[in-house]
């Protein structure tokens, strides 16, 4: 096998923040990220579900070095990134890109959509023709070369975020995080962009880290599916895989919570509903993160933290109870 | 069938502004009978929020309404301050997509319960109306609503806010209440939680609901009917499972076409954009994107006409085979 293209091994990343009570400072930690391992294969997406706060962002920014990790290791093609020196760090952000959520946000309103997209190239100190460069990667995204000269606030949604996607690709990177790319758009828009990715992927081999909270979407682009919780990765898995035969009482629950569009599908399946909300990664539970709001939730695990263990078909569960209790549970998606 | 609690006719919105009149709602006409789940679906900018906020008379100065809603026996549009604020709250509610924008920062969570019981129940006393506050916060599933009621609007997390907001809202047993993107901003496991809510009200108090929103998924498991909304008119009218299963106009079947599909089948999204409503296009608004578009489409409005099991504005929709 292959190197893969990225290679993430026990990533943790704490945040500390500071409260004042009186003129006392607090300092807590917020544990956003907590020994997240991932591989992403060359050519392949691997999707990352979660709901807010469970770290996935981080995740993403981790891996690019946008956030700096607080441990673990992220290596890119079998280089070590964390310790890298900024100069090097540089060259090799050429390789590896990011396109983010808000397409509103993330382009510089007083900015042509040209000058925009050729910027990379000339941080990079690129040589050769950007004007052309930069023409060939809006036809490539489905864009005249002529929108080169308009200002972001003459497009829509969905060609803006196409304009991220140009951005992304002036260097010709080999990975691309996309953190929520479509998560903005309206559906029959949003549908245009998951199809251009996926043509992109193809064409150029890019390999993707497809970062999401909806689970539909994730299910048709991605090739690996991890779904995480406060922090933490709970099921990793072929796509259909664990869809159809989730391990993680969490996946389930996410799954039957996702309305289907079908009246008929979505009336007759079986739902698990979650008590409360996300508890705060500032005082994540004892042992498995999620046990207060499981429904399948024993004394052990409040004491001892289930792994991330593989049970031998590629799909490690971590859970207690994967075996016995958790596979008896409905699988909401199975119908 | 018994009568409509909210009845809208040919209701027309035009915003006025810089550029020359925006027609946001171009004659918009619904029945919402008690208990009932009306699902609105559609875009953004497709008219479906503006529509109800017109109703709701919480549209600005630039707003022209025009046609008729009305609720029981009162005439919505067109109503004066003094009886918009007597239905508003008591006989039609309605919650939105941000409930921290919505709650008041500085005010005790129940109070602002009881100043919504009080507002339409001059009779009662500040101490019952605190009272019946806490039972509303229990009844929309918050937890040990007594202390709950004594916080602010910052403690607690967008799943509570939005469940205080229909605490408020149904406080005084409105007929209707107007769900506009309710579980928009709310994490999947949170969104259920509030459907759940909202569909334990409707059968518990007969209130009829309408929901406002753009995910097909909320309508396939929420509404009794729906209606597609597209460039501020009704394109398709159906009961629910003809809508996703029979579906006679083209949009409709674009925005389902959309939907991510289970395998790697390719989406097939709908090509080009939204028409500019400060110049809607002659006919049906959608023949740009369309791809049964036909000469005829340019002609005349199309109108709501029954094709099969549902009613729909195409006027080829004989032409359209059922979606199965």
């Amino acid at each position: 096998m292959s190197t893969p293209v990225v290679e993430v091994n026990n990533l943790t990343k704490e945040f500390t923040v500071k409260s004042t009570r009186g003129l006392r400072v607090i300092r807590r930690t917020v544990h956003a990220v907590s020994d997240v391992s991932l591989t992403i294969p060359e050519g392949k997406t691997v999707g990352l579900v979660g709901e807010s706060g469970s770290g996935k962002t981080t995740v993403g920014r981790c891996i690019l070095r946008l956030i700096e990790p607080t441990a673990g290791s992220v290596k890119f093609k079998g280089t070590e990134l964390l310790g890298m020196e900024q100069n090097d760090l540089r060259k090799l952000r050429r390789s590896m890109q990011i396109v983010f959520q808000d397409p509103y946000a993330s382009l510089d309103p007083k900015m042509t959509v040209g000058a925009s997209i050729a910027e990379p190239l000339e941080i990079q100190r690129v040589s050769g023709n950007h004007q052309d460069r930069v023409a060939e990667l809006l036809e490539l995204v489905g864009l005249a070369p002529d929108h080169a000269r308009r200002f972001p606030h003459e497009f829509s949604g969905g060609q803006r975020q196409r304009v991220g996607v140009a951005r992304a690709l002036a260097l010709n990177p080999s990975f691309i995080v996309l953190d929520e790319p479509v998560s903005a758009l309206d559906v029959s828009i949003q549908a245009g962009v998951v199809n251009l990715l996926q043509d992109l992927q193809e064409q150029l081999g890019l390999s993707y880290l497809f970062i999401a909270h909806d689970l539909s979407v994730v299910r048709h682009i991605s090739d690996t599916v991890a779904v995480m919780y406060l922090g933490k990765i709970v099921e990793v898995g072929p796509a259909e895989d664990l869809y159809m035969a989730s391990g993680h009482p969490y996946t389930k629950a996410l799954l039957s919570a996702v309305p289907q569009a079908d009246p008929v599908t979505e009336r007759g399946r079986p739902r698990i509903m979650l008590q409360g909300e996300v508890p705060s990664p500032i005082n994540p539970p004892s042992g498995c993160r999620f046990r207060t709001r499981c429904p399948i939730a024993k004394e052990i695990c409040a004491v001892e933290e289930p792994e991330l263990k593989e049970r031998g078909q590629g799909h490690p569960v971590a859970c207690h109870f994967a075996d016995t209790v958790a596979l008896e549970m409905p699988n909401p998606a199975a119908v | 069938m018994t009568d409509a609690t909210l009845s809208i006719r040919d209701l027309r919105v035009t915003f006025k502004t810089l550029l020359g009149p925006v027609q946001a709602v171009r004659g918009v006409s619904l029945d919402v009978h008690p208990g009932e789940v009306l699902g609105v679906v559609g875009e953004s900018g497709s008219g479906k929020s503006v529509s109800f906020l017109s109703v709701m008379g919480l549209l600005g100065k630039n707003a022209i309404i025009e046609g008729s809603a009305k609720v029981g026996d009162v005439e919505l549009v067109g109503a004066n301050q003094k009886a918009m604020r007597r239905v508003r709250g008591s006989d039609v509610a309605m919650i939105f997509q941000d409930p921290l924008s919505a709650l008041n920062p500085v005010h005790r969570v129940g109070s602002q319960v009881a100043e919504m019981i009080l507002a339409h129940q001059r009779g009662m006393s500040k101490d019952a109306a605190a009272k019946r506050a806490v039972e509303l916060l229990d009844l929309v599933g918050i937890p040990q609503p007594e202390q709950r009621a004594r916080q602010y609007a910052h403690e607690f997390s967008g799943g509570m806010r939005q469940r205080v907001m229909i605490a408020m809202a149904i406080a005084n047993n409105p007929k209707v209440l107007i769900a506009d993107e309710p579980t928009t901003a709310l994490d999947v496991t949170v969104q259920a939680q509030i459907l759940e809510v909202i569909d334990r009200i409707r059968k518990e108090m007969g209130t009829a609901v309408v929901l406002i929103t753009h995910d097909l998924g909320v309508v396939a498991r929420m509404a009794d009917r729906v209606q597609v909304m597209y460039a501020g008119r009704v394109v398709e009218r159906a009961d629910v499972h003809n809508i996703f299963h029979g579906s006679r106009h083209p949009y409709t079947r674009g925005l389902l076409g959309s939907q991510p599909t289970l395998g790697n089948e390719r989406l097939t999204p709908i090509p080009g954009a939204p028409p500019n409503m400060l110049q809607p296009p002659s006919g049906c608004a959608f023949r740009a994107r369309c791809v049964h578009a036909a000469p005829e489409c340019a002609g005349d409005l199309p109108e709501l006409v029954q094709v099969g099991l549902t009613e729909s504005a195409c006027v080829r929709a004989h032409e359209l085979e059922a979606l199965v």
